[in-house]
């Protein structure tokens, strides 16, 4: 199997007499044997393209593909417009290099640059970069913009997603610096402990919102508490929640981040994903990552660049705000796309369906015998109910419905999600399924 | 162009039916959470959104555009297959969080991955969780760091890097905590292994190396470089931006390394998105492997599972697996190149860098002139000096021949350097026309420099101000009102 090799043996040949060389391995003729390898690969004989197509078919296969889901947890099932992917999967799209040769990039530069604004709009800040690798990356690279030589503690809420919170542990504890959790006071992050928690050692507070119960936090009363200190007050986001709730700048954040992959990006067992980030000027030259500007060229035109790179690895090496290089670029696209064809009403109409039929959930459910409702604050389209079985057990009633449930917590209680994709029928039918495990 | 913003506002397309909750069914936002300010985004048809996109599109150079030879970035073809089986709905509907029954079909690409680039890469245990490669550069340096830790091997504070490395290379080992010694290059362009002894102690954590180098070179002292710093008690780190010219034929692992991260969107022909999104596993050797990101797939009672329970691991490096359908690209690459077809990829790799070397040699000076591997740089400062055209001019006169240009200034060792790497998707016919290109442009820098110092002519927009971009940074839209 030649894969996908253009050339023919003939034109092989000739390129090696041009080089005066009998055959391919004559190549690496310079290389010491020692090093080489002359056992075949252990690994399959190529194959054609049905032969290919039909095995990662049977791949797929091996997975449940829930036609209802109730879970989010950090990935969220939302409808997905057709135009998104017939925009996005363009074949220059997807196959483009970083945009650094600006006068035959313009698309996609003009692309990251609606992007960044687009994120600003919905976050409130200033300036946003052209995305990191996913929300829990986006938070870790935010306390890193926010540690300072005497400022070295994170502080973050322990309602905060548990990936984000490891994520974030990583990053920090291996630059030298310290984590330190917020407790959890009835589903939200305990603001009397996080005040007691600040000192003059403090980098940042990291509070997402709705947190990892579905709970709405008090943002501006964290930001004031960090401030006070002159800690910095990181919010991480929801896209949707953005569109009906307080904005990061409305409560006073420097650094709003989030999880993008709502917008338009399908589930796909974890990735890939999309880091959203965005800052106050002030941190503009702290923000990590590549970020695009708008400029004119030679004749006056205007046009785009990637700008600030002096920020950046290439340019500063070891001493760069981070490492980061390639990001997620075609995700950032997809969100965009699904942005421009919602639009401000359309996005808002996503946020309010997934409150109402979460909330509309969220009676039904917690009226039956023992799903009580776990905390009474304010939720977007997530909340906790106490599960009188075993969670996995009521997974299980659910599974053969075709129904995703919620994700099972600790202490018996559950953690449910609904999007706009979750119709009535479908949250009465879930309702009745409990019913029957209630009695 | 207009941005998206600018265009005047259409009538949106209905996307979702009416809710079906009544909305008085429900309590509202509480008025104290309300968002006062909504967002402003556009407010366009259907019809509008595919027209700009459209329009976008037809200003970005894919790979489908034309010769790509960006050095470093193994712009190779994309296969088609590899994006219609990534967008399997058996593959993109799959919540992460999923019980694990059934999510076999996605542990099992996984594990299959794995077991097929441990092979290729000599190593015995990988992770998928680092979403690019300068995530797995950072991975694999906290797995360094954690092996020390673990043996209370405390003084390990430096990592050394050639001056020839990727700029990701010092920037994650800055970012792992680790100092960073660099170590020059010798007049051949390899490393110089008695400056590598000199600034190898009991302070170092282990040395970073990309073999071939970024001057497209192979390490011929590779095996006597990991003495070196294995005796001095540090740890190997194979940076796989270059893995391409060697895949199937020298392994890492052999070579010596101990740990590695490779970049799925260079070697395995998954697409690069206009900057991502890419995948950076780490693999490690055994020794390595308790250390490794959590959780981590394996086989238990016929099934596979993943394993949370690992107390000796660097921690979580990104929420759930990492970037899952680039994964999927990749094996479905894997299996149609198969045990023949990875390391006659590989060849080729090199055949077409050789073959374009020897064609643009005849104008231009190369930068080692030694045989090379997947690509080669070339030093224009002799032109430089002779007509005052530089590197960057030189490629931006590429622009108006419908070829990307090669990766410009790097590696920084090279003054005026321009890196090429064909890949082995390219036929001879292209690099045919491209040797004859660029022998054009060098005639063109005798003749009419001012020209090539004014290129690219015939592009979209010509030599955006850069500086101003810095100084004056407009960063997003603002609207006038």
């Amino acid at each position: 199997m030649s894969g996908y090799l253009p050339a023919t043996d003939v034109q092989r040949d000739e390129m090696l007499a041009a080089l005066g060389l009998a055959n391919l391995d004559a190549l690496y003729g310079h290389i010491p044997d020692s090093v080489k390898r002359v056992e075949r690969l252990n690994i399959a004989d190529g194959a054609s393209e049905l032969e290919v197509r039909r095995k990662m078919e049977a791949l797929a296969a091996q997975n449940t593909v829930f036609p209802t889901i109730f879970r989010g947890a950090g990935a969220y099932r939302h409808y997905i417009p057709a135009v998104v992917g017939a925009v996005t999967s363009r074949e220059e799209f997807v196959t483009a290099y970083t945009p650094y040769q600006a006068e035959i990039s313009q698309g996609i530069l003009q692309s990251i640059f609606e992007y960044q604004t687009m994120i600003c709009e919905l976050t409130g800040m200033d300036v946003s970069n052209a995305s990191v690798y996913d929300g829990a990356s986006a938070a870790a690279e935010a306390a890193s913009m926010c540690r300072e030589k005497k400022r070295q503690t994170v502080l973050i809420s322990a309602a905060a997603h548990p990936d984000t919170i490891q994520v974030v542990t990583t990053y920090t504890q291996a630059a030298g610096g310290k984590v330190a959790l917020v407790p959890v006071r009835d589903g939200v992050t305990d603001l009397a402990a996080l005040e007691s928690l600040l000192d003059e050692e403090s980098a940042c507070v990291y509070i997402q919102s709705p947190n990892f119960f579905g709970l709405i936090e008090d943002w501006e009363k964290a930001a004031e508490l960090a401030h006070q200190k002159q800690a910095k007050m990181i919010a991480g986001c929801n896209p949707f929640a953005l569109m009906l709730y307080r904005s990061p700048r409305e409560c006073g954040a420097d650094i709003a981040v989030g999880e993008g992959q709502p917008l338009g990006i399908p589930l796909s067992f974890g990735g890939p994903y999309l880091g959203f980030m965005a800052c106050t000027e002030a941190l503009t030259r702290k923000l990590p990552g590549r970020i695009v500007g708008q400029t004119t060229d030679k004749d006056g035109k205007r046009c785009f660049v990637l700008t600030l790179q002096a920020r950046e690895q290439h340019i500063r090496r070891e001493k760069a705000s981070s490492n980061i290089c390639s990001n997620e670029a075609h995700c950032a696209l997809t969100a965009s796309v699904y942005m421009a064809a919602m639009g401000t009403e359309g996005m808002t109409e996503v946020a309010r369906q997934c409150r109402a039929k979460a909330h509309y959930a969220a009676q039904k459910i917690s009226a039956l015998p023992g799903f009580k409702l776990a905390y009474a604050g304010e939720f977007f389209h997530e909340f906790v109910t106490q599960c009188p079985v075993p969670a996995e057990e009521l997974n299980a009633r659910l599974a053969p419905k075709g129904i995703l449930g919620g994700l099972p917590l600790e202490g018996n209680r559950i953690l449910w999600c609904c999007t706009e994709l979750n119709t009535r029928e479908e949250i009465d039918l879930l309702v009745s399924i409990l019913g029957e495990v209630a009695k | 162009m207009k941005l998206v913003f600018e265009r005047e506002k259409s009538r949106a397309s209905q996307i979702l039916p009416p809710c079906d909750i009544p909305l008085e069914e429900v309590s509202a936002v509480p008025a104290e959470w309300e968002r006062k300010t909504p967002p402003r985004l556009p407010q366009l048809s259907e019809s509008e959104v595919a027209r700009h996109y459209a329009a976008l599109a037809r200003q970005v150079f894919g790979v489908g555009s034309g010769f790509y030879p960006l050095g470093s970035c193994t712009m190779k073809y994309n296969p088609k297959l590899n994006e219609q089986v990534a967008a399997l709905p058996g593959f993109t509907g799959v919540h992460p969080l999923q019980p694990e029954d059934t999510v076999q079909g996605c542990l099992e690409v996984l594990a299959l991955a794995e077991q097929y680039l441990c092979e290729i890469t000599g190593m015995d245990a990988m992770s998928f969780q680092p979403a690019a490669g300068a995530h797995g550069e950072y991975t694999g340096l906290l797995l360094i760091r954690a092996y020390h830790r673990a043996r209370g091997d405390l003084g390990r504070t430096n990592i050394i890097v050639p001056d020839s490395a990727h700029g990701t290379n010092p920037a994650s080992a800055s970012m792992a905590g680790f100092r960073v010694v660099h170590v020059a290059s010798g007049p051949d362009g390899c490393v110089d292994l008695e400056k590598l002894r000199e600034v190898c102690d009991e302070h170092t954590a282990g040395l970073m190396l990309t073999n071939p180098n970024t001057l497209g070179l192979f390490e011929k002292d590779i095996t006597a470089i990991a003495e070196v710093v294995h005796e001095a008690g540090g740890l190997v780190y194979y940076d796989g931006a270059n893995l391409n010219p060697i895949m199937g034929i020298i392994r890492p692992g052999d070579m010596g390394f101990d740990v590695i991260h490779l970049n799925l969107h260079k070697t395995f022909s998954t697409p690069h998105g206009g900057g991502g999104p890419g995948s950076g596993p780490v693999g490690c050797k055994k020794f390595l492997a308790p250390f490794l990101p959590k959780p981590y797939p394996v086989s238990r009672d016929g099934a596979l599972t993943l394993d949370g329970d690992m107390p000796q691991s660097v921690g979580k490096v990104r929420s759930f697996y990492g970037n899952f359908l680039v994964v999927v690209k990749t094996l479905a690459y894997i299996l149609r190149l198969g045990a023949q077809g990875i390391p006659e990829a590989a060849k080729h790799a090199v055949l077409n860098a050789n073959y374009l070397k020897q064609g643009l040699a005849k104008y231009y000076d190369v930068a080692v002139d030694s045989p090379c591997m997947h690509e080669f740089v070339l030093n224009l400062s002799r032109l430089k000096k002779e007509t005052g055209v530089s590197a960057m001019d030189v490629a931006k006169a590429m622009l108006d021949y419908g070829m990307h240009p090669p990766t410009m200034y790097f590696p920084l060792i090279v003054p005026e350097a321009l890196m090429f790497e064909p890949t082995e998707t390219e036929t001879k016919e292209t690099l045919d026309e491209a040797v004859v290109a660029l022998s054009e442009i060098y005639q063109k820098a005798q003749q009419d420099p001012q020209s090539l110092q004014e290129a690219p002519h015939r592009t979209a927009v010509r030599r955006p101000d850069e500086v101003q971009a810095a100084r004056h940074p407009v960063l997003r839209y603002r609207w006038e009102n």
